[in-house]
């Protein structure tokens, strides 16, 4: 890093320098500057919601798009998803507070005899990003695990995310047993992890594969956007 | 001569000597464990390529390189055999070499034919990370690097925090190796645990194929 990023002031940026910085340090994985970012957009009186999307969503967009295109790589998403963490963690009881629009309800977790959970864990913040509540069940989930879930918390969204070939196909078992008890059609099923492909996600009977974090953000919204439109008709 | 180092390995592969009926198509990972076994055996008629291993990080390049060399050599050789497990590829190896009427090693990875596909799938253990003897070797190259923690070490445990223990499946009885295995999981912060498998199924995989 240059000299003369190092003297950039954050508190001395207008609000769209200050923005841009921010999609920078966001890059970069700048944790501590990132949380002084927010900070200083709070200050200036911007809502937590314009913060978390137009700072924090839109500069781990452009990291999405890089990491989507080859350009950056697992390690530099993590630490652009750490710093976007830090600002998250100012910003969530704010959101509460300020009844920040609310996108939809997703369920996650990664299926049972996988510990893999760093996709799940960027799915889940980009979708938190995006205005979804998240119920994260975390690692290693049996199938009784998510239909504990789903009947318990109503989301609109069930997403399943495995790493090992050999646990990938306990998506099904998940989803045959939704069928078995007739809730299947009640949620939208999303589900994602490096072996998986959109011949699998559709053999097993999800609605969508995902390829990564982004892809599931704007599909979780499309379906959304479909399932209001639905409403609508029907209403 | 054949250049066998574990750079070369990792990131060019092997390529086939042309002599031999049946080619073995390999990960890079297994070179010398072919090669002990057909020297063990006299397995003359196989003759052995193999893919850069780094491979491995990337399985969505596994099946277009397979594909390709598949295309490349099939007119050199009586038969072809892929020395791939499923390795990542969420079964699309499968279905290509179906596609391409050559056959695989059965197994989701290496770590599974090494210990014996059914005794490793028995033990289920969902929190152990493995390394054989060439990944113990090239354990910088394979985890250490590409995850950045030479850079970042404080993500080791955004990967490794759910793991329990780094289980070490040798080929091959070495202790330098072993203290090496060892010391890679203290770096990444994991029980560690030696487990001897020699050669597994790759043994009687291999000493099956004839013309």
């Amino acid at each position: 890093m240059s000299d003369e990023e190092d003297d950039i002031i954050l508190s001395e940026l207008n609000d769209e320098d200050l923005v841009a910085q921010m999609f920078d340090d966001l890059y970069d994985g700048m944790k501590e500057e990132i949380e002084e970012g927010v900070n200083i957009l709070l200050e200036r009186g911007w809502e937590p919601y314009k913060i978390l999307t137009e700072a924090l969503v839109g500069g781990m967009t452009i990291v999405g798009h890089d990491f989507r295109d080859g350009i950056l790589f697992v390690p530099e998403v993590l630490l652009a998803a750490n710093a976007m963490k830090g600002g998250m963690s100012i910003l969530k009881p704010l959101l509460a507070e300020t009844g920040a629009p609310r996108v939809g309800k997703m369920v996650i977790g990664t299926v049972k005899g996988d510990i893999h959970d760093i996709g799940k864990n960027l799915v889940s913040m980009m979708m938190e990003g995006a205005g979804f509540e998240v119920v994260d069940l975390g690692i290693n989930n049996a199938v009784e695990a998510y239909v504990e879930a789903l009947e318990n918390e109503q989301p609109d969204i069930l997403g399943m995310s495995a790493l090992l070939t050999t646990t990938m196909p306990y998506m099904k078992v998940v989803i045959d047993t939704m069928v078995e008890k007739g809730m299947r059609d009640d949620y939208i099923v999303l589900v994602g992890g490096a072996p998986l492909n959109e011949e699998f996600g559709k053999a097993i009977g999800a609605d969508a594969y995902c390829r990564d974090a982004a892809v599931a953000v704007e599909t979780a919204k499309s379906f959304m956007a479909r399932k209001h439109n639905q409403g609508a008709v029907a209403s | 001569m054949t250049n066998l180092s574990d750079h070369a390995l990792t990131r060019q592969g092997l390529p086939a000597s042309g002599r031999g009926q049946i080619l073995l198509l390999a990960c890079g990972a297994l070179a010398r464990e072919i090669l002990a076994i057909k020297a063990a055996n006299g397995l003359d008629h196989l003759d052995l390529q193999c893919l850069p291993a780094i491979l491995h990080n990337t399985p969505d390049k596994i099946v277009p390189a397979v594909r390709a060399a598949v295309a490349k050599h099939r007119d050199d050789y009586d038969g072809i055999f892929v020395v791939y497990a499923d390795c990542g590829t969420g079964g699309l190896l499968q279905t290509a070499c179906e596609e391409l009427g050559v056959e695989m090693v059965a197994g989701p990875h290496c770590y599974a034919f090494f210990e014996g596909v059914e005794s490793f799938a028995s033990r289920e253990e969902v929190t152990a990370f493995y390394l054989t003897d060439f990944l113990v070797r090239q354990f910088d190259a394979f985890v250490w690097e590409p995850l950045g923690l030479a850079k970042h070490p404080e993500l080791r445990d955004m990967y490794f925090g759910n793991y329990e223990k780094l289980v070490y499946q040798a080929q091959t009885q070495d202790a330098a190796l072993t203290a090496k295995a060892e010391a890679c999981a203290e770096r990444l912060g994991l029980a560690f645990e030696r487990r001897y498998t020699g050669y597994g199924d790759l043994d009687g995989v291999l000493k099956t194929l004839n013309v």
